[in-house]
């Protein structure tokens, strides 16, 4: 069995561990909130018997770890049980919302990374010039500024000043992959904006550092044009810190939306999320949770094993 | 002349010109003759059209259970689906709904309510006696978890007296029992061969069904067709969304992606106000905000410390300042001017920090320190009322210190738990419902731990009085003792406000209790 082999192995194995650490992490966390799902629904109306009644029912009367242990015991049959609040299948109630922030993800990831790579490509080709300049300029103000800020801006540029897009961003509506298109666009771009800049500055850098070497004076000595030099010989040896950023924003495309969804109204993981962590629905925060946790696992690994393939001497293991 | 040829118009009986001829020859200017048509052509309702509904609340943990209905997206819906026994009217007291009629014997112990005939449920089958019992049933005994069991518990027996009679048998006698089936927990479900109901039914006898619910996100509502009550449910389809955040709210309703949003933001709605296609309605209602002190707790236990406070806050600034003069100011007792009862002639207390010293030197002291603890979960606006009035105390001599709680959690650790703290009241659609609810000695939201021995008194007798103007003098003396003797602040009601694209109409008069018509909009509004 190869290096690579081995390690992609070991590292699933961990990430196995970390998972179910996480998920201990998480039982708790929830549980030393202050009240509980029956509170937290009742709310101004709650009554002692009420509350009494509604724990009963939804067994949360029980000690904590059985409550753990049997929700862990689900899992291993694939189960992960049913939103404490509504009784939904918790499989179901995450499908759709999982399939609408990875299509916006996915909308945003397809867009923004080549753009940031060129992006910095070119500006590391026109460094020092007024091109870089700007375009740093520009993309730092839009990192700078918060997500749901540059929603709002977005949204009266380009949905009430000029009706171009609409303001809230019902993918249910569209029928054609056209529309739903068209209808995320303004989330998309305001996600691209947001992390558009960490990889772009990356990028640059990254090349950059690697232009100082003295092979780079070798190809440039022998005449090679400059735009070549950037893409056949510094760019491979600069893709492992790029790589390692690229993955870090797309966990954040995943995991980390939820102002977005919030300014347009868009149903994905993070304001379920919000919304069962206030409700203190646990099978929820649970599912929801260990699936950001398993998105983190998973883009690092591939982004190491990219690392690692990119670099011919890992890759044969000398 | 304006208001009955408008109808004449309205209702056909003069055309369009000869309105404008008699408009015009009343000395008014063309353009206002004008709008004056289609204002009169707009009030009579009109069938047909989607309306599409931002509402500021709505969890992806809600359901059609109605023991758990705990936000207004959901009221909303539950209205709209099922039935009522009765309904609250704009002039505030129980219409007939679902029962066609009720009525009490003499000691209005025993209340009999006849069920509607031929009233059908969207699945077809007929309502009947034996579903009004399982629905409500589902809300009392020891079981049940609904937020509405407290006041079910004076129900000593309800049994169904063939297919269209119930009869409920009371522990003591209730003239307002009828105004309690107003509820949205108390839609009226099928029954099932048990007897008990399923809780996840979408079944109803309302004038809409639902085509698609999906909680916390929206929710989709077709009109049926065979509707039963006449003269209600206009809209041909009615979209919910639920949209949180109150920036992202007003601008679906500019860009015209929704037609009606509720709570737009008080600090910006000056400049929704521009806009010519928006309208804002703004409503009185029973709606408050109260700031109780356990009057079992030291120093609240010395009305002269009460007495103080309450001179000691400055309520006018609190109706401009946080409510942005969307309020009225409040009068230390919880029965809002539009309900029946309410005595007017008890008076706001201006502020006078004079009178809270002199209170204070009553009470053997020269200064106070308390603590006041509040956080946004109680009311939005609730921390600034607090600075406001640590700041207006101060002149009176009075230290308080407002400690800011964390919103979550609010009502299992602050609400009832802390000696003096922020609240809110929705309001209640009877004086006794709303004292028993919060005034009433034992009551589980005693928020004040109010007990006064004549109020207590005053409570049970004026319950089973059944006649009016005696009633009236109870109401209003328990008002008087409440606001004299309470340790309740109610420093101001708040008016519901809403936003809406001029095509949506309502009827001239509308509820008074809560927000948008009771929050029986759906049923009741409709699209010019």
């Amino acid at each position: 069995m190869s290096r690579l082999q081995k390690l992609i192995l070991g590292r699933i194995g961990l990430g196995i561990v970390t998972l179910a650490v996480v998920s201990m992490l998480i039982f708790v966390g929830v549980d030393l909130l202050p009240g509980d799902l029956a509170q937290q629904i009742l709310g101004q109306s709650a009554t002692p018997e009420t509350l009494a009644a509604y724990r009963l029912e939804l067994g949360l009367d029980q000690p904590a770890y059985l409550r753990y242990f049997d929700w862990l015991g689900g899992v291993f049959h694939g189960d992960f049980g049913h939103s404490l609040a509504n009784g939904r299948d918790v499989a179901e109630l995450i499908g759709p919302r999982l399939a609408k922030t990875m299509f916006l993800a996915g909308y945003a990831a397809v867009i923004a990374v080549p753009v940031a790579l060129t992006l910095g490509v070119l500006v590391a080709l026109f460094r020092g010039t007024l091109f870089d300049r700007i375009a740093n300029v520009l993309a730092l103000s839009a990192v700078s500024l918060p997500e749901f800020f540059v929603g709002y801006l977005l949204i009266l540029l380009l949905a009430v000043k000029v009706a171009a897009f609409p303001s809230l961003a019902r993918l249910d509506d569209a029928a054609t992959w056209g529309e739903a298109l068209y209808r995320t666009f303004l989330p998309a771009l305001t996600l691209i904006l947001v992390v558009l800049a960490h990889m772009m500055r990356m990028t640059r850098a990254a090349i950059i550092n690697v232009l100082a070497s003295p092979y780079i004076e070798m190809a440039r000595l022998k005449g090679m044009p400059p735009i070549k030099i950037i893409l056949r010989h510094a760019l491979p040896n600069a893709l492992a810190p790029i790589i390692n950023v690229v993955a870090l924003n797309l966990a954040y495309l995943v995991v980390g939306v939820v102002v977005v969804e919030v300014v347009f109204a868009y149903p994905g993981l993070g304001q379920l999320l919000v919304d069962a962590v206030v409700k203190r629905d646990f099978p929820v925060v649970q599912a929801v949770g260990l699936f950001f946790a398993a998105t983190y696992i998973v883009l690092n690994l591939i982004a190491d094993v990219l690392s690692i393939l990119a670099n011919p001497r890992l890759r044969s293991g000398r | 002349m304006n208001e009955q040829m408008k109808r004449s118009l309205a209702q056909g009986h003069i055309d369009r010109r000869s309105f404008m001829a008699a408009a015009l020859a009343a000395g008014v200017t063309l353009s206002a003759a004008s709008l004056m048509v289609g204002e009169a052509m707009a009030a009579e309702p009109k069938k047909g059209g989607k309306l599409r509904v931002g509402y500021t609340q709505g969890a992806t943990s809600d359901s059609m259970d109605p023991a758990t209905f705990n936000n207004d997206f959901m009221f909303a819906l539950g209205y709209a689906v099922f039935s009522s026994l009765v309904e609250l009217g704009p002039d505030g007291t129980a219409q007939p709904d679902l029962a066609e009629h009720f009525e009490a014997s003499p000691d209005a112990k025993t209340w009999t309510f006849r069920i509607r005939d031929g009233v059908k449920f969207s699945d077809g089958k007929t309502v009947s006696a034996r579903d009004v019992v399982a629905s409500i049933s589902y809300h009392m005994g020891e079981n049940s978890k609904s937020g509405i069991k407290p006041l079910l518990v004076q129900i000593a027996e309800m049994k169904a007296d063939g297919d269209n009679t119930v009869v409920f048998t009371l522990n003591e006698g209730n003239a307002d029992f009828p105004y309690i089936f107003n509820d949205y927990h108390l839609g009226i479900r099928p029954a099932q061969a048990d007897g008990s109901i399923d809780p996840a039914t979408t079944i109803g006898s309302g004038g809409y069904t639902v085509e698609s619910f999906e909680p916390g996100v929206r929710a989709v509502l077709k009109r049926r067709n065979d509707y039963w009550k006449p003269g209600r449910a206009h809209f041909d389809t009615v979209e919910l969304m639920a949209i949180a955040d109150p920036a992202a709210r007003m601008n679906a309703l500019i860009t015209d992606e929704v037609d009606l949003i509720d709570r737009p933001d008080l600090k910006t709605i000056h400049m929704l106000k521009r806009n010519k296609d928006i309208k804002i309605h703004t409503q009185n209602g029973t709606l408050h905000y109260v700031l109780p002190m356990q009057t079992d707790v030291a120093p609240f236990s010395d009305n002269n410390v009460r007495m103080a406070l309450k001179y000691a806050i400055n309520r006018e600034e609190i109706v401009s300042k946080v409510l942005k003069g969307y309020g009225v100011v409040g009068n230390d007792q919880p029965i809002a001017p539009s309900m029946p009862f309410y005595n007017a002639a008890l008076k706001p207390r201006a502020y006078d920090p004079d009178k809270a010293k002199s209170y204070l030197k009553k009470s053997g002291l020269t200064s106070l320190d308390v603590d006041l603890h509040t956080a946004d979960a109680a009311f939005n606006g609730a921390v600034d009322t607090s600075v406001l009035f640590s700041e207006s105390a101060k002149a009176a001599g009075i230290n308080i210190k407002v400690v800011r709680e964390p919103d979550d959690g609010y009502w299992s650790n602050v609400w009832l738990k802390k000696p003096f703290c922020t609240s809110y009241w929705g309001g209640r659609p009877t004086a006794d419902l709303m004292f028993s609810s919060a005034y009433a000695a034992g009551a589980d939201w005693n928020e004040s731990h109010f007990n006064n021995p004549r109020f207590n008194e005053l409570l049970v007798q004026a319950r089973s009085e059944l006649d009016q103007a005696k009633r009236g003098e109870m109401y209003g003396e328990m008002q008087r003792l409440v606001s004299d003797e309470g340790g309740t602040i109610v420093p101001a009601f708040g008016q519901y406000v809403s936003a809406m694209n001029k095509r949506v109409q309502m009827p001239d008069a509308v509820t008074q209790l809560w927000d948008l018509d009771g929050v029986r909009f759906i049923e009741r509004w409709w699209l010019a």
